[in-house]
C-alpha cells in the first residue's frame, strides 16, 4: 500500500515538476507547482511527518505561491517573454546539480549518517506526536542551526524593508 | 476483511452525515442572514415561499441550478471552471476534523464518533486548507478576463495573506495553553465550567481571531474583494448559475467553519458553561455556540460600513500582527513561570 502511494506521489511530482518548467504560460506553471506541493506534502504524510506536511502546504502553497501568482498577474507576463534566454546559465547550473545528486546517491551511506536519536522513526513520532518530536529536536540538538537560520531570515527581512522603503528614508533625510 | 468493511462503512456514513448537515446549515444560513438583516432594517425578509419564507433557500438553490451557465468568450475555460471547485472543496474539507460532540453512538454494533477523524495536527490541517481557498478566488478573478474580476481577485489574495498571519498567530496562545494541536484535545482541556474556557486567559487572542476570521471569509466590513460600489461584484462578476452558487456556498461554509473553530478554541467546544446545565446534550451546546458566532457575523454586517483598502492593510499589518505577537510573548512568559 505504501509503495503504491509512494509511486503515485513520486510520479505526479516528476510530471508536474516537468510541467512547471515546460509550460509556456506562467499561470499554468504556477498551478503545476501547486499540485506538486500537495504531492510533496503527501510524501511527508507517508513518512509519518504530518506536521511538516501541514507546514509545507501552509508556507509554500498558502503563502509563497500565492505571492508568485500575484506578481505574475500584476505584471501580466507574456508567454514568450522572460523565458528561455538564460539557456546557457541554466545548462551549467543544471549540470552541477545533476552531478551533485549523482554523487550523493552513489555514496549509499546516506541513511546511516543521521544520528538515530533525531530520526523521526514512526514509532517514536507516534508515541509523543511528531510536533513535539520536531520541537524537541529543533530546540536541543539543532539549536545552533535554528538560531543561525532565524538570524539569516532577520537579515533578509531588514534587507527587504530597506529596499522597499528607499524613497521614504531618502525623504526623511532631506527634511532634516 | 469484515473489520475493514465495518471501518469503511462507519467512516463513509460519518462523512455523509457531516457533509449533508453542513450543506443544510449553509443553505439555511442564507435564510437566517436575510431574516436577521431584514429585522435589523425594519423589514420582514423573505416571506413568500413556504411558512415565513422557510422554503426560500430551496427555491434559490433550484433556481441557480437551472440557470444558464455562461463562460465569457475570452476567458481561460479550464481555470474558469476549476476556480469555484478550488474555493468550495477547501471550505468543506475542514469539517473533517471538527469534533461536534462528546458521545459516541452505537447503531447495529457499529460505533459512530461525532467527528470524521481526530488527527494530531487538526488545527494546522484546517489552516492549510483555508490558505488554498485563496487560489480559487485569485484564479477565478484572473480567468474571467475582466478588469473588475482581476482587481477583486488580487485584493482578495493580498487580504487573505495578510490576515492569515494574525489568524494563525492568535491561535498560538490557545495551543500553548492546551499543549496540543488536536481539536479534540483542545476541547477536552477546557472541561469543568465556563471559567476554564480559553476565552478568559486569551481574550486578546479571541478578539484578534474574530476580526481576522471576518477578513478571511471576505465578509463586511472587510468584503473589499467583492465591493459592489466599486468592483461590480469583484472576483465573481462573470460567474453565473451553479458556478456562482459554488462561490456563495463556499463563503457561507467558511463562515460556519471559522465559527466552529472559534467555538472549539475559545468557548470550550461542546462543554456546558455550568455543571447544572450539562443535561442538555453536548452537540446542542456546540451548535448553539456556533450560531452565536454566526449571529455576531450578521450583526456586524448590518452595523458597520466597509473599510477603505489601504486602511484594511494598515490595520492588519500594524495593529493586528503586533498585538498577536505580544499576546504570544505574554502567554508564554506567564506559562513558563506558572507551570515551571
Amino acid at each position: 500500500m505504501t509503495l503504491i502511494l509512494f509511486s503515485y506521489f513520486a510520479a505526479v511530482i516528476v510530471a508536474t515538476a516537468i510541467g512547471v518548467i515546460a509550460s509556456r504560460k506562467p499561470v499554468n506553471s504556477a498551478l503545476a507547482l501547486l499540485v506538486m506541493f500537495f504531492h510533496v506534502a503527501g510524501l511527508f504524510v507517508l513518512l509519518d511527518a504530518e506536521f511538516i506536511a501541514a507546514v509545507q502546504i501552509i508556507v509554500y502553497a498558502g503563502a509563497i505561491l500565492v505571492l508568485y501568482l500575484f506578481v505574475v498577474m500584476l505584471l501580466n507576463v507574456r508567454a514568450e517573454e522572460g523565458y528561455h534566454r538564460q539557456f546557457v546559465v541554466g545548462l551549467v547550473v543544471g549540470l552541477a546539480i545533476l552531478i551533485e545528486a549523482v554523487l550523493i546517491l552513489s555514496r549509499s551511506g546516506f541513511a546511516d549518517r543521521f544520528p538515530p536519536t533525531v530520526s523521526l522513526a514512526p514509532s517514536a513520532a507516534a508515541i509523543q506526536g511528531n510536533t513535539e518530536a520536531i520541537g524537541r529536536a529543533l530546540y536541543t540538538t539543532y539549536l545552533f542551526p535554528f538560531e543561525v537560520a532565524s538570524l539569516i531570515l532577520l537579515v533578509a527581512m531588514i534587507g527587504a524593508i530597506i529596499l522597499a522603503k528607499k524613497g521614504i528614508f531618502g525623504k526623511e533625510e532631506r527634511r532634516k | 476483511m469484515i473489520e475493514m468493511a465495518q471501518y469503511l462503512i462507519v467512516v463513509l456514513v460519518t462523512i455523509g452525515i457531516v457533509m449533508v448537515t453542513v450543506l443544510l446549515h449553509v443553505a439555511y444560513l442564507t435564510y437566517f442572514e436575510r431574516k436577521i438583516l431584514g429585522w435589523m432594517q425594519d423589514r420582514m425578509g423573505p416571506m413568500e415561499v413556504g411558512y415565513h419564507g422557510l422554503l426560500q433557500p430551496i427555491a434559490d438553490g433550484l433556481k441557480l441550478f437551472f440557470k444558464e451557465d455562461i463562460v465569457p468568450a475570452q476567458a481561460n475555460k479550464v481555470i474558469f471552471t476549476l476556480a469555484p471547485i478550488l474555493v468550495l472543496v477547501p471550505a468543506l474539507i475542514g469539517f473533517a476534523v471538527i469534533p461536534f460532540g462528546r458521545d459516541t453512538i452505537q447503531i447495529f454494533g457499529l460505533t459512530f464518533r461525532p467527528y470524521v477523524t481526530d488527527i494530531n495536527i487538526g488545527i494546522l490541517y484546517i489552516l492549510a486548507f483555508a490558505s488554498i481557498g485563496a487560489y480559487g478566488v485569485l484564479l477565478g478573478g484572473w480567468a474571467s478576463n475582466n478588469k473588475y474580476s482581476l482587481l477583486g481577485g488580487l485584493r482578495s489574495a493580498a487580504q487573505v495573506i495578510s490576515y492569515e498571519l494574525s489568524l494563525g498567530l492568535s491561535i498560538v496562545g490557545v495551543l500553548l495553553l492546551a499543549g496540543s494541536l488536536s481539536l479534540v484535545k483542545i476541547t477536552e482541556a477546557q472541561g469543568g465550567g465556563m471559567f476554564h474556557w480559553f476565552i478568559i486567559p486569551q481574550f486578546v487572542a479571541f478578539v484578534i481571531y474574530l476580526i481576522s476570521a471576518i477578513a478571511e471569509t471576505n465578509r463586511l466590513p472587510f468584503d473589499l474583494p467583492e465591493a459592489e460600489s466599486e468592483l461590480v461584484a469583484g472576483f465573481f462578476t462573470e460567474y453565473s448559475g451553479m458556478r456562482f452558487a459554488f462561490f456563495f456556498l463556499a463563503e457561507y461554509a467558511n463562515m460556519i467553519l471559522v465559527s466552529c473553530i472559534a467555538t472549539i478554541l475559545f468557548l470550550g467546544g461542546w462543554h456546558a458553561p455550568f455543571e447544572a446545565l450539562s443535561f442538555i446534550p453536548p452537540i446542542l451546546w456546540f451548535v448553539g455556540k456556533v450560531y452565536l458566532f454566526l449571529f455576531f457575523y450578521i450583526w456586524i454586517r448590518g452595523t458597520l460600513p466597509r473599510l477603505r483598502y489601504d486602511q484594511l492593510m494598515m490595520f492588519g499589518w500594524k495593529v493586528m500582527i503586533p498585538l498577536a505577537l505580544a499576546n504570544i510573548l505574554v502567554t508564554s512568559v506567564v506559562l513558563y513561570f506558572v507551570k515551571g
